[in-house]
């Protein structure tokens, strides 16, 4: 069988153009959330919530480890669960699942929009959406 | 450049491919709906008050968390197989087992799910 060009290694492709470095990336960023959420499950099974939450706020926790989250369950105290440690895993998860939506919302948006002004102004709109969505989810983390 | 498509929506809403064009489209789905109400749960948490309770109070319906439930874990389960077989690119000739695996991760996940949440909503 010949080697198609999809069979190619990683390496043999080369990841030259922003397009190939983004398709990378959304991979791994996967990865990464995959890695997160798996973080705020164990934490929040160390932290009491077998006994005290419901398996729907551990996910919801898990799927962002925000103390406002778990305000509404039975922990009896949650100091814990907004130390520092999970606003920066908040962070990192509010960042990485940013980016990879954005840049979904592009690829989405490039099926449609052919035209190179059109793809220009869907970038714009894309990083205007990006830092704003960013800005706001950081500050949502660090004041609650 | 732009569109030279000779199909029209009905012929395009017609279409079956193989098990890749139904992941596919659900995968983007997904993506989109995630995108749009976790956006909007953002900005509902940072305006707050009463317009952002009342954005937010969406969640907690039984029908909206099957739907959100739906694009979370398909999104999830059919991306880390993309994110495999992309990473790995020789496995790439399975991929027709891939798609049947992760309907059998799916499916039962799933309905166990939302047959949990329409208990809890339809019980009290």
């Amino acid at each position: 069988m010949t080697t198609k060009s999809r069979n190619l290694s990683i390496k043999q492709r080369g990841l030259t153009n922003f397009e190939a470095i983004m398709w990378i990336f959304t991979r791994l960023s996967a990865l990464a959330i995959y890695g997160l959420i798996l973080v705020g499950l164990i934490g929040a099974l160390m932290m009491g919530a077998r006994e005290q939450m419901n398996f729907a706020d551990v996910m919801r926790w898990a799927f962002m480890p925000n103390v406002t989250h778990v305000q509404s369950t039975d922990l009896q105290d949650l100091n814990p669960w907004m130390s520092p440690f999970w606003k920066l895993t908040a962070s990192a998860l509010l960042l990485v699942a940013t980016a990879h939506g954005v840049h979904g919302l592009v690829v989405i948006a490039d099926d449609y929009i052919a035209g190179a002004g059109g793809r220009k102004f869907v970038r714009f709109l894309s990083v205007i959406m990006m830092v704003s969505l960013m800005g706001m989810g950081l500050w949502l983390i660090w004041t609650s | 450049m732009g569109l030279k498509r000779e199909v029209g929506l009905s012929a395009g809403l017609r279409y079956k491919g193989p098990g890749g064009y139904l992941t596919y489209i659900l995968h983007r789905i997904g993506g989109l709906g995630m995108a749009i109400f976790i956006t909007v749960h953002i900005l509902a948490s940072f305006v707050g008050g009463r317009t952002g309770g009342f954005l937010n109070g969406m969640y907690e319906n039984w029908a909206f968390q099957i739907f959100i439930f739906f694009c979370a874990l398909f999104h999830a389960i059919n991306g880390l197989r993309i994110t495999i077989l992309d990473l790995f690119p020789k496995l790439i000739e399975y991929q027709p087992e891939a798609i049947w695996i992760e309907w059998a991760v799916f499916l039962p996940l799933f309905g166990l799910s939302a047959f949990v949440i329409l208990r809890t909503a339809l019980g009290g």
